[in-house]
């Protein structure tokens, strides 16, 4: 009897074009993929091969620490049939420094219009094509990105700014 | 959803004269029914809800960033004050994703596993009975709030009890319990099992069949199984609407696979179904919370791993080497294999996401929170679109955010 063939394989088959690179780390695997087709990418993992839950899109910034700088995090999820397969898989999409700027994916999820849009706020990625590129969490005229490494948390200079801006609307 | 950008539209002229307009209404930040400090944008035509845009934000305070220059057993305060309905649920997820990290999940003692478990069930019952009270007190129903609170007061009791806080817990430790349980934890626990499902009973009579609550909740908020896959919403809303996903079934921690329990699912996908299902899932944590009391084993409540948990505080003050352990361990922290891990824990209000990346060093390089309440509350402006603002208040509450945990 042979075993059921591992479903990891399949898929890595399938969108094996797209794939720069994988790693495993504590049985969880990661697909660093092309940025430049990463809505191609995604439609193709949702539409053929079942992952209609998207987690979780949020960025880590490597400073120093790697090259590119950036990389977009995508956390997929497959319920598989009768909803017992389960298996989540991760995508990376690594971005440079300079005006970092990926397609966005709400086309394929919708759920990832919040989801990038916190991406954008906390990172300054620009997702092309999003719906509805506004901040979220900081203020509307807030002008850094606070979760780069860059950030630096003692400058108290921008959130006064803000806070003086609203103070001065709410007088008038 | 699209960006909205009217303010006023005029909408023709009624018989008599007068002009019709869209009406731009705030909702929030401060209003009692928005749970927090959600501010909510309404667009009205007459009572009529055309758009409405949450704005969120008001509550941020950076903890993906505070984290990343504190230790890991540091971070673990700032998780009590995301979802702090719920805050022990939120910091066990947070335990097990380091645990994960580390590699040493094999290591920690059965013990501590059950009694985490406990605890779990706990948080659950105690945020399902907000959850629902509060839902049924901006409805109206002033007496099943009161019945919730007066339950949720007695898990407080026992959390005090267990961890010496009742709304911030900080409980557990990376490799097992802080301490041992308390010795009357089991009777304590038994007491609950024996007067809860009363409460329970009541709270269901009271509402149920209450024909007011039925016309305020049924068909009111829906959401279809294909849009709610499509948001990525999880927790009693994605059940609500017939999708039977729930991350202790899906992806078992804590040997959650070893206890007996049902997944309630409804598929109206309206605030009924959810109220349904989140009363469901009480009786069924009970369960669980019975199960894991029979078997509560005796033995270590921490694993013997003297690189990641602290020495006893007798050695530290009697011994040079644990003393030395101590100031590393608090100061510098243990240090963490390369890497990154997702783990997700199925918390009341959905999937609890930690992703967390780590350099080496004893301070997560990146922690990323995937808060339920945050991805659920997108589906607000497709639940009440076309509907009565007082079905708005309906539908935050059947979504039962926390703005702790939107905003993080």
């Amino acid at each position: 009897m042979t075993s059921p063939p591992d479903p990891v394989d399949q898929i890595r088959e399938k969108i094996s074009g797209y794939i720069l690179s994988e790693s495993t780390f504590r049985g969880e695997i990661t697909f660093i993929v092309k940025a430049e087709s990463i809505v191609e990418c995604c439609s193709l993992l949702k539409n053929t091969l079942g992952f209609t839950y998207l987690v979780d899109v949020t960025v880590v910034d490597y400073l120093t620490v790697k090259f590119p700088r950036y990389e977009v995090v995508y956390l997929l999820h497959r319920f598989g049939e009768n909803y017992e397969e389960n298996l989540k898989i991760r995508l990376k999409a690594a971005l440079e420094q300079d005006n970092p700027a990926i397609d966005s994916v709400t086309s394929v999820w919708s759920g990832a219009n919040w989801l990038e849009r916190e991406a954008y706020d906390m990172f300054g990625i620009t997702f092309r094509g999003h719906p509805d590129p506004r901040r979220i969490l900081m203020p509307e005229d807030y002008d850094q990105f606070p979760l780069r490494k860059d950030f630096d948390v003692r400058d108290r200079e921008s959130s006064k700014r803000s806070f003086e801006r609203a103070l001065d609307e709410g007088r008038e | 959803m699209e960006r909205v950008e009217i303010v006023t539209e005029e909408l023709g002229t009624e018989a008599d004269g007068t002009r019709k307009q869209t009406m731009m209404l705030n909702m929030g930040p401060q209003h009692p029914s928005t749970h927090g400090v959600l501010r909510v944008v309404l667009y009205l035509d007459g009572e009529i809800v055309q758009e409405a845009v949450p704005h969120i934000g008001y509550l941020h305070r950076g903890i993906e960033k505070l984290c990343e220059d504190i230790t890991y057993q540091k971070c673990l305060p700032y998780t009590d004050r995301m979802d702090y309905l719920a805050s022990i649920c939120n910091n066990i997820g947070f335990i097990l994703a380091v645990e994960k990290l580390l590699g040493i999940e094999d290591e920690i003692p059965p013990r501590a596993k059950v009694a985490e478990v406990i605890m779990f069930e706990l948080g659950r019952i105690e945020s399902h009975l907000i959850g629902i009270g509060a839902n049924a007190m901006d409805l109206g129903a002033m007496t099943a709030f009161l019945f919730c609170f007066k339950e949720r007061e007695r898990i407080y009791e026992i959390l005090e009890m267990v961890c010496g806080a009742r709304l911030t817990t900080s409980y557990p430790r990376v490799g097992g319990l802080p301490m041992d349980l308390p010795e009357d934890f089991q009777d304590t626990i038994r007491n609950f099992l024996k007067i809860f499902p009363e409460t329970l009973s009541e709270i269901d009579r009271l509402l149920t069949r209450n024909r007011i609550w039925i016309d305020r909740t049924k068909e009111v908020a829906v959401i279809s199984k294909e849009q709610a896959i499509d948001l990525g919403i999880t927790g009693p809303i994605l059940r609500g609407s017939g999708v039977p996903y729930d991350v202790r079934k899906a992806t078992p921690y804590l040997d959650y696979e070893n206890y007996e329990f049902d997944i309630p699912v409804a598929n109206e996908g309206d605030a009924y179904a959810r109220y349904l299902c989140r009363m469901e899932e009480m009786r069924q944590s009970l369960r669980i919370i019975e199960q894991a009391l029979r078997n509560l084993p005796d033995g270590p409540y921490i694993a013997d791993l003297p690189d990641i948990v602290l020495p006893e505080k007798e050695l530290v003050y009697t011994k040079m080497e644990s003393l030395i352990r101590h100031f590393v361990l608090v100061y510098s922290g243990f240090e963490t294999p390369p890497g990154e891990v997702y783990h997700a824990v199925e918390n009341p209000k959905g999937e609890l996401g930690y992703y967390i990346v780590s350099d080496g060093t004893g301070k997560p390089y990146r922690m990323r929170v995937r808060g339920p309440s945050f991805v659920n509350l997108q589906a607000l402006p497709g639940m009440v679109k076309g509907r009565f603002v007082s079905d708005v208040v309906a539908a935050i509450g059947s979504i039962d955010i926390v703005l702790g945990e939107v905003d993080r």
